[in-house]
């Protein structure tokens, strides 16, 4: 019987020759990662266990993101702890803003993380990383600080649930954003709990490493364990030219055990738009239209990257943020934002009357940099809208593409791109 | 190594899909100290919690209980709020390690999930899962957990396994 990339990836990490769905294996950890919230208590836990020093000083990633540049002085405080930490280990990717942006975009982006890899990070949306083809997955301050000391975990072998995206989607704005809006809204928010979601099908094939990245970066709003897409020539071609390590290619046998096949054909999918207040209630953007809204975010560990941005500035370009709209875009990394300043994006966003701010998290999770008030409404590119995430109880957020996001702003009410246009 | 005592209290019930975010909501994860935490835990749910959970007092939830974040500060809100136990139909998976890791016994049992009353008295046996309402005179059967998961529960939480098992090398 064969085995899938998850079962490879982890049976060569625990070195055993095959492995299987419900089996508990040790696995040699490749990269160990937390941020300035979780950061903190899993270097106080690391301290309690008896050790000096961290498994391996290459290998233990602290990114300043969440509440970073500091929002209040107990973030600075937090924000401290984690660089005396790092500097302590003398951890070789510790870096201060200016140079680093949110762990889920740098990561990849820096080649930190590469194919084959097994990480585990103390923030849910590790799970990212499968999109080049490597088993990561998002732990707890406790797990985190064990990682850091011993370099291996537990896990048990999720078994996988494989979604088939087929067709070529005749709308021209469709995203990743869209793929995996549908897919939770079609298996809900537990439908991959404990499990794993491999993503494949022509709509995959031609999908980008940006779209992949977002798809794989909710795969945990599903419950998820982890979300993987095969490495191809695209996956290569990326890593290549980024990769601070070597790299090892694991795919899917033909034969690999699947606990279930959904297919979804994405021909005529339409922009999608989660709804308040669970990522699953998700609806057509033609079925949006009558949402006003109050505040736009295009920005995050889900759609902060280059060509997220570059979608929002077509949209935006020579044009005007609603009077009524407050616009908040947040370039994912360092490099995504010297790019955006370099080659005009900036520009076209500070014109339309939009925020630029530095990466950070932020507004995601109704830390700082564009909380809600009661009962405003925000249409973000982030990952949740659970109640209260971004501010208010009682506020509302509409989850969706940067392009559905970038022409909300203009109309301000959730609308497509074509509206636009 | 303690062995794990029978839990007994009054149950407080909330629903499907409570995810970390009202567990403990982002404004107040400048802090990581658990009795800021406490204070602040399912703070839109349940106001003022510290005022009526009494220790030892056990949450029942729905489906997919802590789904989201990964953030170990809503088990260690509900841990310092007061709850000796969460019982629930299932929880998300990092949530689920999470609270293992740290020492709160956290029970899978559908049916007391769906059956017990608000307010009702129960005791949680956590090594046979076996959870008794004693208010309507009911016994539900809960999942167990596997052997090295009930030794890290033993051992007060992962750390001070963890520290043990260094120490012995």
């Amino acid at each position: 019987m064969g085995m899938t990339i998850t079962e490879k990836i982890l049976a060569d990490h625990a070195g055993l020759a095959e492995t299987a769905a419900g089996e508990l294996i040790n696995a040699r950890l490749d990269l160990v990662l937390a941020n300035d919230i979780t950061g903190p208590p899993s270097v106080k836990e690391f301290k309690k266990i008896g050790l000096d020093k961290v498994f391996d000083k290459d290998k233990v990633v602290l990114i300043p993101d969440h509440f970073s540049p500091a929002k209040d002085i107990p973030s600075a405080q937090q924000l401290l702890e984690i660089r005396e930490f790092s500097r302590e280990q003398d951890l070789t990717h510790y870096y201060e803003i200016g140079r680093t942006g949110i762990e889920h975009c740098f990561l990849p982006e820096q080649g930190i993380v590469v194919p084959g890899d097994v990480v585990i990070g103390a923030d849910s949306h590790t799970c990212t990383y499968g999109a080049l083809g490597a088993f990561s997955t998002g732990v707890g301050s406790t797990d985190l600080a064990v990682g850091m000391a011993m370099g291996e975990n537990w896990f048990r072998v999720p078994p996988t649930i494989k979604i088939v995206l087929k067709g070529k989607p005749k709308n021209p704005w469709i995203s990743g954003k869209d793929y995996i809006l549908a897919v939770i809204g079609k298996i809900g928010v537990d439908g991959a709990q404990y499990k794993t979601l491999e993503f494949t099908g022509e709509a995959i094939d031609s999908l980008s490493m940006d779209g992949r990245l977002t798809m794989c970066n909710m795969a945990v709003e599903a419950g998820a364990k982890n979300g993987i897409i095969a490495p191809d020539d695209k996956t290569i071609a990326y890593v290549r030219e980024r990769a601070k390590r070597p790299w090892k290619i694991f795919k899917s046998d033909a034969d690999a055990r699947y606990e279930n096949i959904v297919e979804i054909d994405v021909t005529n999918l339409d922009p999608q738009v989660a709804f308040p207040h669970l990522p699953s209630n998700t609806k057509s953007v033609n079925q949006s239209a009558h949402v006003k809204i109050d505040q736009a975010v295009i920005g995050s560990c889900t759609n902060g990257r280059w060509e997220d941005l570059a979608v929002a500035a077509q949209i935006l370009k020579g044009k005007k943020v609603h009077r009524d709209v407050r616009a908040i875009i947040l370039p994912g990394t360092q490099e995504i934002y010297v790019r955006a300043v370099k080659e005009g994006l900036a520009e076209i966003f500070v014109d339309a009357g939009a925020v630029v701010s530095t990466p950070t998290c932020g507004p995601c999770l109704g830390g700082y940099m564009g909380i809600l008030a009661k009962g405003e409404r925000c249409i973000s590119t982030t990952n949740r809208n659970f109640v209260g995430r971004m501010g208010h109880p009682e506020s509302e957020v509409y989850l969706a593409s940067p392009a559905v996001a970038a022409a909300s702003a203009i109309l301000g009410r959730i609308g497509s791109p074509e509206e636009v246009a | 190594m303690s062995e794990l005592s029978v839990l007994k209290g009054k149950v407080w019930r909330v629903g499907h899909d409570i995810d970390t975010d009202v567990i403990i909501p982002a404004r107040y994860l400048n802090r990581s100290d658990g009795e800021f935490l406490a204070s602040h835990c399912l703070e839109d749910l349940i106001p003022e919690i510290l005022n009526k959970v009494k220790p030892g007092d056990i949450l029942v939830a729905g489906k997919n209980f802590g789904c989201g974040s990964s953030r170990e500060h809503a088990p260690v809100a509900l841990k310092y709020a007061g709850f000796s136990c969460v019982i629930a139909e299932s929880y998300a998976r990092i949530f689920y390690r999470n609270a293992i890791n740290i020492g709160l016994p956290i029970i899978v049992a559908p049916e007391a999930s769906r059956l017990v009353g608000e307010g009702d008295l129960l005791e949680v046996n956590p090594v046979t899962g076996i959870v008794k309402d004693l208010t309507q005179n009911n016994t539900y059967q809960g999942d167990t957990f596997p052997p090295f998961m009930l030794e890290i529960l033993k051992n007060g939480g992962l750390i001070s396994y963890v520290s043990k098992k260094v120490k012995q090398n």
